[in-house]
């Protein structure tokens, strides 16, 4: 108010006197000044209006003493915790100690063993494919069910968003630059690239380093990339919700049923009956290229969907 | 290579401590980014091309791609037109 005041007294002054300085300085107070009054209230109905949020829930309020009792328990959990983790990482062998793990029989066995039992010239992918299958059947699941949770808080889908989706679209626009020449003379050449070297580490997984999960991130990676510069209207001729649907449950239903056996035969493994062919050929190591190609999918379409749905709330 | 090793594990350590030190948080994603990428050339070192691979693609590539959609979801990065008061005001 005091303000306000002072304000008024510059105009009554300047229409006594009538000089020209008076009104300039004036006017700059007034811009100067009015502007932060306004966010001041916005600011406070904004704290009032999300106050209920802030709050702790009901729940413990009724109850102070399960409240207390709660944080106390929470910080007892928390230290032994770190204690026991602390514990263990004493007993650790030492970085890059020679004889670290050498009288495990384990590690001996993968590195004569997995050659010839798998086929697989890159023992890694032998192992977490093979001697591992099922540990990476529920990793693939896992990164299903985050996608899935993604969706779920996440999608505008229905009536009721509708306003929230146009809106979005709207802002979505401030951060897109439309037809951006360097940034799409970029992508035309980098996305072809980068698609085929995901698709080679995929195919190569056996042969050479790489795999399903690390091509499959390059694959999704380059599908980011020729949406960010052409925009989805491009990207939806060849990728849309139904294709991600189709590709992410077809592949786990196919790994499911190649490596499930795995759940009913305690881990124990059992024939495919492809034979493992000519080390080091693509078409070899049986199972291995096609559980590779379908991990390398799930990824990819997980990568992309993330992206998509981060940004945009859709597809 | 020895020489190499150090500068990266340096390289790695300065990022990590700048990441948190950095005032805006788009310039930490982007150093976030960059000690990603660092990392995954130790992994190359450290005789693990398969890791090294993952880290590039998810480490530096996607997880920071996500980071930044994040934080335009949360509105930390202003439009085009003011970039100095990006992050700092919610």
């Amino acid at each position: 108010m005091r303000k306000k005041n002072k304000a008024l007294a510059h105009l009554q002054e300047w229409l006594e006197h009538g000089d020209n300085a008076l009104e300039v300085e004036m006017e700059e107070e007034l811009e100067e000044e009015l502007p932060p009054e306004a966010p001041e209230e916005d600011h406070l109905e904004r704290e009032e209006k999300e106050d209920p949020r802030l709050n702790t829930p009901k729940k413990l309020e009724k109850h102070p003493a399960f409240e207390r009792w709660y944080r106390v328990a929470a910080v007892v959990v928390c230290l032994l915790l770190v204690g026991i983790l602390l514990f263990a990482a004493v007993h650790m062998p030492n970085f890059g100690q020679a004889d670290t793990l050498v009288d495990s029989e384990l590690s001996a066995f993968y590195v004569e063993h997995t050659l010839e039992e798998t086929g697989a010239v890159n023992i890694i992918t032998g192992i977490i494919l093979d001697y591992r299958g099922f540990d990476t059947l529920g990793e693939s699941h896992v990164l299903f069910i985050g996608v899935c949770t993604v969706l779920l808080l996440l999608s505008i889908k229905g009536e009721k968003d509708q306003e929230r989706r146009i809106w979005e679209d709207a802002y979505d626009r401030n951060f897109e630059p439309r037809h951006d020449e360097i940034l799409q003379t970029c992508a035309r050449i980098l996305t072809p690239l980068t698609l085929v070297f995901g698709i080679y580490i995929i195919l190569n997984g056996h042969l050479s380093p790489g795999g399903g999960f690390s091509g499959g991130a390059v694959l999704g990676a380059g599908l980011i990339l020729y949406q960010n510069a052409f925009g989805y209207q491009k990207i939806e001729r060849f990728f849309t919700f139904r294709t991600f649907k189709a590709v992410s449950v077809m592949s786990l239903l196919l790994y499911s049923c190649a490596k499930g056996y795995h759940f009913f035969t305690g881990a124990n493994h059992l024939e495919s009956g492809i034979s493992p062919g000519v080390a080091g050929n693509i078409f070899s190591a049986g199972l291995l290229l096609p559980l590779n190609f379908v991990v390398g999918c799930v990824v990819a379409c997980t990568m992309y969907a993330l992206y998509t749905m981060f940004r945009k709330g859709d597809f | 290579m020895e020489a190499l090793n150090v500068i990266l594990l340096v390289f790695i350590l300065v990022c990590a401590i700048a990441v948190g030190r950095a005032k805006s948080l788009l310039s930490s994603v982007i150093i976030f980014m960059s000690q990603g990428l660092a990392m995954s050339i130790v992994w190359i070192m450290l005789r693990s091309p398969d890791l090294a691979i993952t880290e590039a693609a998810v480490g530096a590539g996607i997880s920071s791609l996500l980071m930044f959609v994040t934080l335009k979801k949360i509105h930390a990065i202003k439009e085009e037109g003011s970039p100095e008061e990006d992050a700092e005001e919610e």
